[in-house]
């Protein structure tokens, strides 16, 4: 249930701080969620992983879904070399959630 | 231990982030790119997206409504003049800003500020060319002129009243790509974007490339290599036409054998950048005589660099005053070809050399005074600053003359110069207002409002095409012409003496025109305006072919319609080959060729002389020719200085068709004496090695060969459409080259309600991840056109209007 309303408050205050902040704002909305609903560090790692792994991949296919993928493929053509929309996708997801996790992680040691 | 734990995890989630914010370890700041709320992913565009809106702004005067089509092409009605120009202004910015803001910083020469320390030779050259200075005196002769600053005015606020919405998450992608962010528009910002146009139009000379040539070759070779006039030559105002004795006559200066033509001083590497030689066009009118319907039947092609996102923007602009529609560029106001509900306009490049480099000699390296008229005069000194992204800035400091800039000196072009300073005469530099002629022309309504409207045009010269509903059609050759004696800036010339600046400029009145000929049509192809009985000298650098080819066609034809121009338009005739294979044909020997040299004969023999995309004979005589104009010329070329003049394959075409004995033909280096049929039979066994490789490579067809694309202004690949199954030559109607071609196509009938088609490889808007970026190529490529839709005030309820912006006063 905790981890379930951490990674819930993730991701709801990682869209909030990325409405009027730049993009690593994510990062101390996972430490405020984690500081807010402490876990074991394990726990917490996860929840921010999967927080924004969620966000961050729902709205890119959300929005690359919308937009037939055209861009999706030019640009990963243009970082991977390589023309596979799901493939940036799968990138976007795994960076936010990489960024969240660790800072969801950091915080998780202040608190017991 | 816990806190330790934390600090240690927050230090690596820090030190991840600042990875994916920059470049430090990626090839990209991937966090910030990729964010959905910030990065790329906010510029995928929704194919069903909504383009409609409430907009207010306290610049209007009155309400703009605007009714994009499902092509997006915006149909503006203005209640108030200027109003139109402020939407447009805000439409071209929200649709095209970074190709705005890219095209004039490098017409400033500022792309160091974007792209670093390799864009710093473009610039220094950009701000010598004295860019910047031009534009400065344009805005200054505009703001002369309260209607046009008033259109410019409105512009510019329109520009900036979407680059004032901007947030980081919508930016332009190349902006988020490229990491910079766009500054506000101004005036000055538009006039660059002319000059860079006059730059890409009217900056080409070879004077250096000639001094080369001219020192190099004995006078007779000379003369023969670059012939003043085409043997084929259809000039635009047909031969014969009687001219009146000239109003004024340059003379040449008492020195110019001595210190000017017989001039033989040797002259340093010297490789300044060009615009593409190539930047031409294809225009004409046919008269009510030649049309089926009775209505003049206006065409133009402008050929430029096809460029990704295009160079123009498709729109209608309504307003009480007028009601034009037509392509406008983004970065100026008004519509610029086009046509309004009286009548059609079209321009070509009229190519004549209106750039001149003049030897300056100054009394030390301090560059303070130079030697002019006995005595020494005083320089100005213009600063450039120039700021360089991740380096230094830089400083510049040039010379200005009684000529304009020292565009060379020993600080610019490697230094390897001969300790020569070359001062820069350029057209471009005087004070004009060429937005007034687009302006005019817009609004014009018969004749006389199109001869007083391109009085307008200075530089870049162009030929003006014109027709109107009542049954006009007329072509002027119109721009700010020096007039010169002949041979005058053919070469650089001596900056010493006065004697050799230009004496004046060719009267408007004596510039070459037409109106209502008898043959019932005019046009040009970029080629020479007028015979050698024209009293004022044109120079030489006109290529003939496409003149050649567009008159024959239409002095046949009869019973026209939009389709058959359309057709005539996209026409892959290659009017140079069809010239230059009987010739081969006669002069190959079949005998002294295996069966698989003679298979490509075949092909060759078998050819209707069309370069049309699945063509394999026009890559074998492409192949050909490049073999054979090498092989005949190498000789002479052989110890010829870096970077001479090379000449016109029509120069070598002619010359043997006149004498297929003649000079070239012989190899100066051998004892015996080559032949055609010799030099002609070993060029095409050389040919077939490389056309064995093409077609194993899958090559062998045209458009595979020529490889046509249409390239992003960033040149990334994925933003472009490469290799582009079209046909057409630089000898055909249809231009294509490999970066170059049409860039918009254009038939207006001038029938009571107006029957107009057009097409530009292209999209209307320019983003990359907008289904609208490259919506109108693949009809480009296929030669097919959209016939253009203009709205009536009261149809908004029509199927094809599918979204509406409301402008209205805050």
């Amino acid at each position: 249930m905790k981890f379930i309303a951490s990674v819930l408050l993730t991701a709801l205050l990682s869209i909030a701080a990325c409405l009027y902040l730049p993009w690593w704002s994510i990062a101390p909305a996972a430490f405020m969620s984690s500081i807010i609903i402490p876990q074991q560090p394990g726990k917490a790692l996860l929840s921010g992983f999967i927080a924004l792994l969620l966000v961050w991949g729902g709205l890119a296919w959300y929005i690359s879904n919308r937009n037939e993928h055209i861009m999706a493929h030019k640009i990963s053509l243009l970082i991977f070399q390589t023309d596979n929309p799901l493939l940036l996708v799968a990138a976007t997801a795994l960076i936010g959630g990489l960024v969240a996790g660790l800072a969801s992680l950091s915080a998780s040691y202040l608190r017991r | 231990m816990r806190i330790l734990l934390s600090i240690i995890t927050a230090a690596v989630t820090v030190t991840l982030i600042v990875i994916l914010n920059s470049t430090l370890l990626l090839p990209a700041p991937l966090g910030k790119l990729l964010s959905p709320q910030h990065g790329i992913w906010q510029n995928a565009e929704a194919v069903d997206a909504n383009f409609s809106a409430d907009l207010n702004f306290p610049q209007l005067a009155g309400k703009v409504d605007v009714y994009f089509d499902d092509r997006l092409v915006p149909h503006i009605f203005a209640e108030q003049e200027n109003d139109a120009y402020f939407v447009q202004g805000y439409l071209h910015a929200k649709f095209r800003l970074w190709q705005m803001e890219l095209q004039t910083h490098a017409a400033a020469g500022r792309a160091s500020e974007i792209i670093g320390i390799k864009a710093l030779k473009h610039d220094r050259e950009f701000r010598r060319m004295g860019m910047g200075y031009a534009a400065e005196v344009a805005l200054k002769e505009m703001e002369k002129d309260p209607a046009i600053k008033a259109a410019c005015d409105a512009y510019t606020a329109g520009v900036n009243a979407w680059v004032n919405t901007l947030t980081e998450s919508s930016l332009p992608v190349e902006y988020k790509l490229i990491g910079y962010k766009p500054e506000l528009w101004s005036n000055l910002k538009t006039m660059l974007f002319l000059k860079y146009m006059s730059y890409d139009l009217a900056g080409g000379d070879d004077d250096f490339e000639m001094t080369k040539a001219k020192n190099y070759f004995s006078t007779a070779d000379f003369n023969l290599l670059y012939p003043l006039q085409q043997d084929s030559l259809d000039p635009i105002i047909p031969k014969g036409t009687k001219y009146e004795a000239p109003k004024l006559q340059p003379t040449a200066p008492a020195t110019a054998d001595s210190l000017y033509f017989n001039d033989k001083q040797l002259l340093a590497m010297m490789n300044p950048s060009r615009p593409d030689r190539d930047n031409g066009s294809n225009n004409w009118a046919v008269a009510p005589s030649k049309t089926k319907n009775g209505a003049p039947i206006l065409c133009n092609d402008p050929h430029l660099g096809l460029n990704l996102p295009s160079l123009w923007y498709e729109m209608q602009i309504t307003t009480p005053a007028y009601n034009a529609y037509g392509v406008s560029f983004p970065g100026a106001p008004a519509i610029i070809i086009g046509f309004n509900d009286s009548c059609a306009f079209g321009f070509t490049n009229g190519g004549r050399d209106v750039k001149e480099y003049y030897s300056i000699q100054f009394k030390d390296d301090s560059r303070k005074e130079y030697w002019f008229n006995n005595e020494w005069k005083k320089t100005d000194f213009r600063i450039e600053h120039i700021k360089v992204k991740d380096s230094l800035n830089y400083t510049d400091t040039v010379a200005y003359t009684v000529f304009g800039p020292v565009m060379y000196d020993k600080s610019f072009n490697g230094g390897i110069a001969n300790g020569n300073y070359y001062a820069l005469r350029w057209t471009a530099h005087d004070p004009s207002n060429e937005l007034r002629i687009f302006y005019e022309l817009d609004r014009a309504k018969n004749y006389t409002d199109y001869s007083n409207a391109v009085l307008n045009l200075h530089t870049p010269g162009q030929n003006c095409v014109f027709a109107t509903k009542s049954g006009d059609i007329a072509i002027r050759t119109q721009g700010k012409w020096p007039a010169k004696w002949k041979g005058q800036g053919d070469f650089i010339m001596p900056g010493t003496d006065g004697s050799y600046l230009w004496q004046g400029f060719i009267p408007m009145d004596e510039t070459p025109q037409q109106y209502n000929p008898e043959r019932g049509f005019v046009s040009s192809g970029n080629q020479k305006p007028a015979d050698s009985t024209y009293p004022y000298y044109l120079g030489r650098n006109y290529p003939p072919y496409r003149g050649l080819i567009i008159n024959k066609k239409l002095q046949a034809a009869n019973n026209i319609t939009a389709q058959d121009m359309m057709d005539m338009q996209v026409n892959n005739d290659n009017a140079f080959a069809a010239q230059a294979v009987p010739l081969f044909l006669r002069h190959i020997n079949d005998s002294l060729l295996d069966n698989e040299q003679n298979k490509y004969l075949d092909m060759l023999r078998d050819w209707h002389y069309t370069n049309d995309a699945t063509s394999n004979a026009a890559t074998v005589f492409a192949v050909l020719w490049n073999k054979f104009s090498d092989t005949v010329l190498a000789d002479e070329f052989r110890n010829a200085p870096a970077g001479i003049m090379r000449p016109f394959e029509s120069t070598l075409l002619e010359a043997l068709h006149r004498d297929t004995a003649c000079k070239f033909v012989d190899n100066i280096e051998t004892v015996q004496t080559e032949t055609l049929t010799e030099m002609a039979t070993a060029a095409f066994t050389a040919a077939v090695t490389s056309l064995r490789s093409l077609e194993a490579a899958g090559k062998l067809e045209w458009s595979m060969y020529q490889a046509t694309g249409v390239r992003h202004l960033a040149k990334l690949d994925p933003f472009s459409r490469l290799n582009l199954p079209i046909g057409g030559s630089r000898y055909s109607i249809n231009a294509t080259k490999p970066d170059h071609g049409p860039s918009w196509r254009m038939v207006i009938s001038l029938t009571a309600d107006t029957e107009a088609y057009g097409v530009y490889p292209g999209g209307q808007s320019g983003n990359p991840g907008s289904r609208f970026y490259d919506t109108f190529v693949n009809h480009w490529v296929q030669g097919r056109y959209y016939r253009l839709w203009v709205m009536k005030p009261g149809a908004v309820k029509d199927a094809r209007v599918k979204w509406k912006m409301r402008f209205s006063k805050a």
